[in-house]
């Protein structure tokens, strides 16, 4: 019986704390990444020599495994004497991942959608912008979306690597109670289970969302 | 009227329009006939600047296409033009193809460019498929739409570019109609085009066109029956037998 005597009310309070800051930390990444993944992705495609300057970013940001990234990116700031709180530098390191990886995404949308196409939009008189907007964008999107649903359920997972530089989420809360409390497997179901109950959503919804688009 | 000098264009060091002189009056209809990779499409897609060129001018109604100051995208307002590539939006249901561009580009009410939409596609036989998706419809269903889509845009030229070379034979008929069709309405029309009957009977003008030059042009049934130039009489032996 000792072991449950650990575990209290305001242990479930403290995971849900945990739980809302990993739904921040998402939201805030999947925000700033998506945006920062549209611009550098179009940029990407519309110009190689853009492409050429941002491509050792994107192969760092690619290929360094992102707990280092944190860790690094965290003592940078500190010894460059601008230390950020925990949320907002992990919230700048899991945009940059997110966007780039977004980037991809929507730089293979773009050439998805053939040329043919995007001249025939031109010679009705739209302007660049008026064809991307009309023509090109919804038709990248169709093929986009997907993939960008499975980065924001990856990001959501990668948000607990964040632990790392002290930001207490969902994982990291789990942690805690788990060193006081010895109750292992029953809180990280539980936070499974909330992870499950995020994620599940998100991939329900886009593929209802998926076949509407294929339509 | 489409006035075009001395046109010079290169793709690299691929020299693909070698000087090329032509005038098309209003409501002209005049046909293109060459070999593959002998620059027709290049040129057609100079004249409402979808290419760049080197030298020479393009004045479309006087308005200089490769000037600085022109607003080209006036300007393709007034020059409708179909691929040979099916090239409706997929995204889009038939009417919503054709009433697009009036509403993003002429800034029409959607209520307005709806009625346009369904008014065109009527015209080239496609009434009872306003609602269908381009992957609903045939190749030549696609490329009626197309020509509607252009139409709604109210041009005053309209360019083809072998609208029918990707359609089944059985297919071809029903474009060819709707492009009769037009030029029985006065429209002014370049038609670039395999069909060698189609280009004798219902245009004007019939240019022949060799490695990057117009080898020979004139009156549609001299050209074809009876060529001047033996280039012009080797390639319709070629295509017609
Ligand atoms: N965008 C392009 N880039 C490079 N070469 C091109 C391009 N478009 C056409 N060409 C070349 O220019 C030549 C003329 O092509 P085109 O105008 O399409 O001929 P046609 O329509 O008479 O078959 C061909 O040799 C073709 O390979
Ligand atoms: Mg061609």
């Amino acid at each position: 019986m000792s072991a449950y005597s650990g575990l209290s009310w305001s242990d479930l309070l403290f995971l849900l704390d945990g739980a809302g800051k990993t739904i921040l930390l998402t939201a805030l990444a999947t925000l700033f990444g998506t945006v920062l993944g549209i611009a550098l992705g179009w940029l990407r495609d519309s110009s190689r020599l853009v492409g050429w300057i941002v491509a050792p970013y994107v192969d760092v940001t690619r290929s360094v495994p992102l707990i280092i990234q944190f860790v690094l990116f965290n003592s940078f700031i500190a010894i460059a004497g601008y230390p950020l709180n925990p949320l907002w530098s992990g919230t700048i390191v899991l945009s940059s991942y997110m966007g780039v990886f977004t980037s991809e995404v929507v730089q293979a949308g773009l050439q998805a959608v053939r040329p043919e196409l995007r001249r025939a939009g031109r010679s009705l008189g739209m302007g660049y912008w008026t064809e991307m907007r009309y023509v090109t964008a919804p038709l990248a999107l169709r093929v986009v979306f997907p993939s960008w649903i499975g980065l924001v359920i990856g990001l959501t997972k990668d948000s607990a690597l964040v632990g790392v530089i002290g930001y207490i989420e969902l994982l990291r809360a789990s942690q805690i109670l788990i060193n006081r409390t010895n109750e292992a497997i029953l809180i990280l179901l539980g936070a499974g289970l909330f992870y499950f109950i995020i994620c599940y959503p998100i991939s329900r919804y886009s593929q209802t969302l998926e076949r509407k688009l294929k339509q | 009227m489409i006035e075009i000098k001395n046109l010079q264009k290169s793709f690299g060091q691929h020299h693909v329009i070698k000087g090329i002189d032509l005038t098309i009056d209003k409501g002209e209809v005049l046909c293109l006939i060459g070999g593959s990779g002998s620059g027709k499409s290049t040129m057609l897609q100079c004249i409402n600047g979808l290419h760049s060129i080197d030298d020479g001018k393009v004045l479309v109604d006087e308005i200089d296409v490769f000037d600085k100051a022109t607003d080209l995208n006036k300007l393709r307002e007034k020059i409708g033009i179909v691929f040979q590539q099916y090239n409706a939006f997929p995204h889009l249901s038939a009417i919503e193809n054709v009433a697009l561009s009036p509403r993003v580009v002429k800034g029409m009410k959607r209520k307005d460019t709806l009625d346009l939409a369904a008014k065109h596609l009527e015209h080239v036989g496609l009434g009872d498929k306003l609602n269908h998706y381009p992957s609903q419809l045939s190749g030549g269903q696609q490329q009626r739409l197309a020509i509607a889509r252009a139409l709604a845009m109210e041009p005053e030229y309209m360019l083809f570019d072998e609208v029918t070379s990707a359609l089944d034979p059985e297919l071809v008929g029903e474009v060819l109609d709707t492009m009769r069709m037009l030029k029985d309405e006065g429209m002014t029309m370049i038609i670039v085009t395999h069909e060698i009957p189609f280009a004798r009977e219902a245009s004007d003008r019939v240019a022949f066109f060799d490695q990057g030059k117009i080898c020979e042009i004139g009156d549609a049934r001299q050209v074809i029956n009876d060529p001047r130039e033996l280039r012009t009489r080797q390639f319709l032996e070629r295509v017609l037998h």
